[in-house]
This record gives C-alpha cells, sequence and structure tokens, in this order.
C-alpha cells in the first residue's frame, strides 16, 4: 500500500528545486508543466524535467508530472517527455469527464509502446478544478485501472464555482470534498486535498490538514518543503491509535493462524475494512 | 540539427546555466564555457556538453555558457532546450535525447 | 637629623640601588596640573595619538573584530600610518572582513607585511589567496590567539581598540552607545597584552564611565574621532529565522541528534555557531527543551538573538558572550545580569587558568567541507581560496562533549563532503556527528553515539555513504591545483602548525 499523505509541486522551470527536491522526502514529487511554467518557457521546462525523472536521486520517490491540457499546444509534448522519462503517475489538470481520461489512456498507451516501457506501466490521477469534474467525479475515478488518486484544485474550482476561499470552516469547499473523496472510495483510489497557499502561515495549514485528515483524505498537494514535514506529523497516528491497530494485527493473525474466518477483537468482530485501515494506521506510524 | 539562429535557454540562477547558441560562421563548433565551479568540473561540464550536442548532431555553431554550479543533467537539458529554439525543428526527437 | 642616604649603602649595597624620594610629583608631573591630570589621555588627532604611542617601522599594531562589517577602526588606522610613512607592520586583528579590502592597496606599498588574524574574506581573501604577500598570512583560532601572545611570538606594539564609549581616563564598554557592539571579549586581550594601548571612541562620556570593559588602568591613549564604525551595519537586527526550507531540514535534525545524543538533560550547555542552519536548530531546541521541562545552564559564543531569545524565555540560565552577533545580543548585555561579558583568553584559550569551551556540552558548528575522516575545513573554499574564518572552530571542537557540524550535502554543484579536506582546519578526531539533508554520520570513534541515535530511528548513515550520494550527485570533482608557494599557516589553538594554504595555480 502506497502512503500518500504529501505531493510536493515543484516547479518544472526551477533547475535549483529540481536539483534538491527530493532531500524533503515526501511521499510523491510533482514536476509542474502546468501553471508554475510560463508559455516562452514550457520547452525548456519539459526538458529539465525529462532529464530530473532519470536522475538517480528520483528514482526511489514516487514521480508525478502535472502536464498542461490535452486541449493546449503543449499538453502532447509534455506527455511524451514525461512518459519516456520514466514519471510514475501523470497528472491531468482541469479534468472534467472520464473521456478525458479516455483519451489520455490511449495516449499513453501509445508512447509506452513507442518507447519501450510496459504497457500499463505508467499510472494517471485526475485533477478535479471545476463543476463539471466535481459532478463527473466518479466516472472520472473509475474511468481508468490506471487510476490511483483524485486531487481536487481549490482555487479554479471556486472561480468556476463564483465565490472564493473564505477561510474557516470554508463551507463553499464542502461539497466539491465530499464528492471528490466518494469518487475516491468507490474507486478505492486515493483522495488529495486542496493546496494551502499561505507558505508562513503554518496554524492554518495545520487547522486545514486537521478538516482534510478528519474528512479521510489520503494526502494533500503541497507547494512548499516546509509542509512536508508539518504534514507527515500531523498525519502521524496517537500512541494509542498505533497500540490499537496492533492489537487489530495481532488479532487479526491469530485467526489466520487459527483458521477461522472470523476476526475478533475485546468481544468485537473486526471486518476486513478495519483490518486495512489498521495496516495503514501501522503504515503511517513507521513512516513518521 | 542545425543552428540556424540565435537562442537563449536557462537563467542565471543558483544551480541552473544559461546557454546562447548562434549560427557558426567559423564552420566549426565553438564552445565557451564560464562556470562558478570551472577548476573542480569544468571537464565535467565540457563533457557533458560536447556529449549532448553530440546526440543532437550538431556540428557547426557557437555555444556559449555561464554556469551557476547546475547538475549534469540541467546542463543537458539547457543545452538541448537553446539548441532546439535556435534549430529549423520543431519536434524534440526523444530518442536523441536520452 | 635621619642620614639615612648615606647609611643605606653602607649596610647594603642592594639598599644603595633605592632611589632617594624627589618631591611629591617628581614621577607624576601631569597631577601638578589640572589640564594634564584630567585630560593627559586625550589625543587631539589619530595622527597626535599615533605619534605618542612611540610606534615605528616593524612593529605589530592590534585591532578586535566587534563591530564587524560596519568597523571603520581598521582602515582609519593604517590609511593614517600610511600617511604618516610607516612600513612593515605586522597587523594582528582578532578577524578581517570585506569592509577590510582597502588593506590590499597598504600591504601592496608594504606599509603591512605581515598578517595574524582568525579570518580572511572578501577581495582581500582572494589577492592574499593568489600570491598578494611575501609572507603568509598566519591564521589562528580565537583561543589561539591569546596563546601566541602568551608564549610572546605575537608581541603587540600597539593595540587600537575601537569602543562604543569611554570617559577621559579610558574606562570604556562596547554596550552602551549609538555604536553598541555589546561584548569587547576580543578587545580585553589586546588590552591585556599590548604595550601601548589606544581607544578609539566617537562617545566620550562623563567620569566614571562604567560598565567597565576596558579599565582606565591598562589605557594610555583616547582619541576621539568621527567614524569608528557604521552603526547600520555593526548591530543588525537579529537574523530572523531561516526560512530556507533545507536549512530548516538540517537544523531540525540537529535538535534531533541532540535530543537522543545522551547529552540532552536538565542543566546541559550549549552553543551554537553564526551560521544560518545552526542558529535555526537553537528554535527547534527550544520545543524540545519546553516539552521535557529542560533547562540549558548556559550558552556560549557568538550570541545572536535566539539564544536571548531562549534566556529571555527561562529556558537558558546564563549567557556567556565573548561576542555579540546582533542587536538583540547586545541589548541583552546591557540589561540582563544573567548575561555575561568574557574574553577570548577566559572563552577558548588553551592555557588560560580555565576556558569556557571546556564546560560546553553540545556545540553546533558549520563547515565548508568534511573529508571521510571528519576533519574539517572552514577557511578555504572548494576553489582553493581563502573565504573564511577559524573563529572559535577547533577551541570548541577540541573541548565539547558533543561537537555536531550542520552543512547541505552540496552547495550548488559543490560538494561538502570530501575525500580530503582542501585546508585541514579542526581535526577529525575533535567532531563526532555530521548533519547534513541527505542524511547524519557518526565518528566512528563513538559507536554508543551511534547507536543511540539509530534506536531514535534517525537517518544514520555511513561518511562514506554521504560522500557517494554528494558525487552520484555532482560528478567527482578535479583535484585542485597549487603552486608550491604556501600563502597562509594555519595554526592549530595550541600554536602548531596543522596545515598550510597554497597558492593556487590559475
Amino acid at each position: 500500500m502506497k502512503l500518500r499523505r504529501s505531493m510536493l509541486f515543484v516547479p518544472g522551470d526551477n533547475a535549483a528545486a529540481l536539483s534538491t527536491a527530493f532531500v524533503y522526502k515526501p511521499d510523491s514529487i510533482m514536476f509542474d508543466l502546468e501553471d508554475a511554467v510560463s508559455p516562452r518557457e514550457k520547452d525548456s521546462a519539459r526538458l529539465l524535467v525529462f532529464q530530473a525523472l532519470r536522475h538517480p536521486a528520483y528514482q526511489e520517490i514516487e514521480t508525478v508530472v502535472r502536464i498542461n491540457g490535452l486541449n493546449t499546444e503543449f499538453g502532447l509534448k509534455d506527455l511524451e517527455a514525461a512518459v519516456r522519462g520514466g514519471v510514475d503517475v501523470v497528472r491531468l489538470p482541469k479534468t472534467d469527464s472520464a473521456d478525458e481520461i479516455h483519451e489520455l489512456e490511449a495516449h499513453v498507451v501509445r508512447i509506452e509502446k513507442a518507447c519501450g516501457r510496459l504497457v500499463g506501466d505508467t499510472k494517471l490521477m485526475a485533477a478535479i478544478e471545476s463543476a463539471s469534474g466535481v459532478v463527473n467525479a466518479v466516472a472520472i475515478a473509475t474511468a481508468s485501472p490506471r487510476m490511483i488518486a483524485i486531487a481536487i484544485a481549490g482555487f479554479d474550482y471556486l472561480v468556476d464555482m463564483h465565490t472564493k476561499r473564505s477561510g474557516g470552516s470554508e463551507p463553499e469547499l464542502f461539497y466539491a470534498r465530499a464528492a471528490v473523496l466518494h469518487a475516491a472510495r468507490a474507486a478505492h483510489i486515493d483522495a488529495f486535498d486542496v493546496v494551502y497557499g499561505d507558505v508562513n502561515d503554518d496554524e492554518g495549514f495545520l487547522r486545514e490538514v486537521t478538516i482534510a485528515r478528519q474528512l479521510g483524505f489520503d494526502g494533500k498537494s503541497l507547494i512548499h518543503p516546509r509542509q512536508v514535514e508539518l504534514l507527515h506529523r500531523a498525519y502521524a497516528p496517537t500512541p494509542q491509535e498505533v497500540e490499537h491497530a496492533r492489537r487489530v494485527l495481532a488479532a487479526a493473525e491469530t485467526a489466520h493462524h487459527n483458521g477461522l474466518g472470523v476476526v475478533a477483537l475485546d468481544g468485537k468482530m473486526i471486518d476486513p475494512p478495519v483490518i486495512e485501515e489498521a495496516e495503514m494506521v501501522l503504515q503511517r506510524a513507521e513512516a513518521s | 540539427m542545425r543552428v540556424i539562429k540565435e537562442a537563449i535557454a536557462g537563467t542565471l540562477e543558483s544551480s541552473d546555466l544559461l546557454v546562447k547558441v548562434a549560427p557558426s560562421d567559423t564552420g566549426r563548433l565553438d564552445i565557451v564555457i564560464q562556470s562558478e565551479v570551472i577548476k573542480q568540473f569544468g571537464k565535467q561540464i565540457k563533457r557533458v556538453v560536447t556529449d549532448t550536442l553530440d546526440k543532437l548532431s550538431v556540428s557547426e555553431g557557437s555555444i556559449v555558457i555561464e554556469d551557476k554550479g547546475a547538475l549534469d543533467c540541467v546542463i543537458r537539458a539547457r543545452v538541448q532546450a537553446a539548441v532546439l529554439r535556435g534549430s529549423d525543428s520543431d519536434e524534440a526527437d526523444w530518442g536523441k535525447l536520452s | 637629623m635621619n642620614n639615612f642616604l648615606t647609611q643605606l649603602p653602607r649596610q647594603d649595597a642592594e639598599l644603595g640601588q633605592l632611589r632617594p624620594f624627589a618631591g611629591a610629583n617628581a614621577q607624576t608631573p601631569y597631577l601638578a596640573n589640572s589640564e594634564t591630570k584630567f585630560h593627559r589621555k586625550l589625543c587631539g588627532s589619530l595622527e597626535e595619538a599615533i605619534k605618542r604611542s612611540g610606534l615605528q617601522d616593524g612593529m605589530t599594531i592590534s585591532f578586535h573584530h566587534a563591530f564587524r562589517e560596519g568597523d571603520k577602526v581598521v582602515n582609519t588606522v593604517v590609511d593614517a600610518v600610511a600617511r604618516m610613512g610607516f612600513r612593515n607592520l605586522t597587523l594582528a586583528s582578532s578577524s578581517l572582513l570585506n569592509c577590510h579590502d582597502p588593506l590590499i592597496e597598504h600591504i601592496k606599498n608594504d606599509v603591512i607585511t605581515q598578517i595574524y588574524t582568525s579570518g580572511l574574506r572578501g577581495k582581500l581573501a582572494e589577492t592574499v589567496s593568489n600570491g598578494l604577500m611575501k609572507r603568509p598570512v598566519q591564521i589562528h583560532s580565537h583561543g589561539g590567539r591569546v596563546h601566541l601572545l602568551q608564549t610572546g611570538e605575537l608581541k603587540i606594539d600597539v593595540a587600537f581598540l575601537g569602543v562604543a564609549c569611554c570617559d577621559e581616563f579610558g574606562n570604556a564598554n562596547g554596550s552602551h552607545g549609538k555604536l553598541s557592539c555589546g561584548s569587547l571579549g576580543y578587545a580585553k586581550v589586546d588590552v591585556q597584552y599590548a604595550r601601548q594601548v589606544v581607544l578609539l571612541t566617537e562617545e566620550l562620556v562623563g567620569f566614571p564611565n562604567y560598565p567597565v570593559s576596558i579599565s582606565q588602568d591598562r589605557v594610555d591613549l583616547i582619541v576621539r574621532v568621527d567614524g569608528v564604525g557604521d552603526p547600520s551595519l555593526i548591530s543588525v537586527g537579529a537574523a530572523r529565522v531561516t526560512r530556507n526550507p533545507r536549512e530548516l531540514l538540517i537544523a531540525r535534525r540537529a535538535a534531533d541528534v541532540i535530543e537522543h545524543s545522551g547529552y540532552f538533560k536538565d542543566g546541559f550547555s550549549m552553543q551554537t555557531g553564526s551560521g544560518a542552519a545552526a542558529t535555526a536548530a537553537t528554535r527547534f531546541l527550544e520545543e524540545r527543551m519546553s516539552r521535557n521541562g529542560i533547562t540549558a545552564s548556559f550558552a556560549l559564543g557568538g550570541i545572536t538573538g535566539s539564544i536571548v531569545d531562549l534566556h529571555k524565555k527561562g529556558l537558558i540560565k546564563t549567557v556567556v558572550d565573548v561576542q555579540s552577533f546582533d542587536r538583540d545580543a547586545a541589548e541583552s548585555l546591557r540589561t540582563s545580569p544573567g548575561h555575561l561579558e568574557i574574553s577570548a583568553n577566559e572563552y577558548a584559550n588553551l592555557t588560560s587558568k580555565a576556558a569556557y569551551v571546556d564546560r560546553v556540552d553540545v556545540v553546533i558548528l558549520s563547515a565548508l567541507e568534511i573529508d571521510l575522516d571528519f576533519n574539517v575545513n572552514v577557511i578555504t573554499g572548494s576553489d582553493g581560496v581563502m573565504r573564511g574564518a577559524s573563529g572559535g572552530h577547533c577551541d570548541v571542537a577540541a573541548a565539547a562533549n558533543l561537537t555536531i557540524i550542520v552543512a547541505p550535502l552540496v552547495r550548488s554543484r559543490i560538494p561538502t563532503v570530501v575525500r580530503r579536506v582542501t585546508t585541514l582546519l579542526t581535526p577529525g578526531e575533535s567532531i563526532d556527528v555530521l548533519v547534513t539533508d541527505h542524511g547524519i554520520a557518526v565518528n566512528p570513534k563513538r559507536p554508543e553515539l551511534e547507536q543511540r541515535l539509530r534506536d531514535a530511528r534517525l537517518p544514520v548513515m555511513t561518511i562514506e555513504e554521504l560522500h557517494q550520494r554528494a558525487v552520484t550527485l555532482t560528478g567527482e570533482p578535479e583535484p585542485l591545483e597549487f603552486t608550491e608557494r604556501i600563502v597562509g599557516v594555519i595554526r592549530y589553538r595550541d600554536g602548531s602548525v596543522i596545515d598550510v594554504v597554497r597558492q593556487v595555480r590559475n
């Protein structure tokens, strides 16, 4: 089970950032060719990312590339660079429908074949940035077996909704968060919460992380390396949670050992989802 | 690939490099490298640059490099970008860029 | 009548050597005149002070660097002695900074022909590294400088010391006044050893001035001049804790190492260097100290606003200050009874009767290079040119219980971990732990410490592994080429020669 708590955005045209981002050990690194890069530099950034993907330092971390939309003049070229560079996951921005995932997948298959990469090796994720994306979230999330995550991108979504972030409990994001989460769960993939833009506001960041974690988000898109450590600590289970998880797994182990079909702890039945959750708790504890 | 016009790629930020390419008036490849780490890595940088140009089949042109301590992968990328921008070709031939 | 004058020598030849009384003010004629009684030390100009000091060609003049980049004393005095025609002087400054580039001209003109300093920077360092001087620069540590004074190798003829305020008898300090720089820890040593002490001040205040960092009983001459220092550069505001994520990562890791080192107990003592990661570590230590109810008995240094902050919060009981790096530190020296000013001798000299460094539990220092034997270079860049300072590095590293080096594994394309340091300043046997953004390496002679850190699940690896990672990133650097000519001699704290700096081949 791949932990995906932190997805660190790295601007694709920033040589210094590309040369050092791996030291922060986020769960995933996302090289951004879209919003972070000006149109005049798209070609150069694409080459930087291509080279970075092949660098030894990035072989041990899950790599993601946010390509430009396929409806732009850049998207397909980005995709070529990303797949040929060996990226783990391609992130499609502004995904509005399942068709867009199908279209993306078709191109990915073509490129994988052309460059001798194992077909199916490249995974996909979608970013939901509009009302259409939200209402089509389930279809998008289940559009392909390559889909491993779905993220909500707050800024563009709220523009589409004719509103903006309010701070505090943010009712304007509630439905989108809930929709994306449900889509993720229905598709058995990971859900990423919105970017928190104020890199100097640790308290605000942690408040939002607490909400996201409580809602059930697996992780969050991050725009600054400082946020990685903060997020990992916030996602670390408490000692009590760890203890409980250990006991659940011990009970499962015992039941398995004794050939029993039902797992019980403290007189209660333990369903498979609970066991899976206990595994994730221990994984998070290990990683923090 | 031929360099048919002047082009620039990269920046003078730390860990990056500025690459200027121009068509050659000597019919040769003229490479000039200025670097913050010329003593320690000058040879290595020259190697990476010529290797990259070689793979792109660039045999003539003026290449001027101002390096601010960039790693090899960044050097490759910026040289490729400058050459592509200065060339008559629009498409990156990915086979030659590895 | 008591005819003892003839009796004394008759009784004993030695007694006959004693001088007879010749009047109440025979030896103190200045007391007869109230003008000279009070004002005899005051000089109308720097030139007058230099004349009266008895300075001659070939002598040694000294300075301190508590005014940091705001110092004007070195340039003003050396300009003056040059104008007055002096030659072949030895310049002994506790350190030299970027603002001292004007010395280049004076060196070219043979006004200064020998330098003793703990560090060199800027164009001066570059030109010296490229062979400017006939005689190599002597690079010493802060403690080592005092040792050289004690052994007599370094003999200060005239010390020119800038102070923040001073009365006409020479009672002076660095903590009060417009040019307040905080502790005069280095100046105090010159006052003790120099033949002639000249104080330079912009503020002459009423008698008696206090607090007394430099006492009247060791001061010969005083000159009031404008341009002793630039206040905007002396005491800048406390450096905000860095926001650079890499430095923060390293700083947090260093705090983790301290927490699990076995030295993190109530009453422990600490020191941090002036680098960004080192001072940021103080902030991360703070939360661990609060959480565990641990207070430090003292912090030594090189004092920054971060240390003062913890002192104010009651987490550091005493601050022991040989140099105040910023305005907050200077302010704290002024106002807090628990903030002490000490001399470089009390700080770090191995032949003083007791040095504070001997009592430090944990110190965090930086490095330009560190090699596979944990030897540290803080003086030459990877291009072989001098650009740093020995400072108190080898002093505190030798004495502290736990010496931690913090540094990024690579700086742009320059690896910090190398096969062999370009210049050896602090020997590996004094270094315990290296903390980088890629991981932590522990000196093999501290296996129990390494085990403790591994048990705490910190990212510990061998220094060879760290080196490998650096090489994978940057490639293997070409070895530097030097000429045979020695341009710098690196003196360990005990006066021995530990390494030399050669002229780079261009």
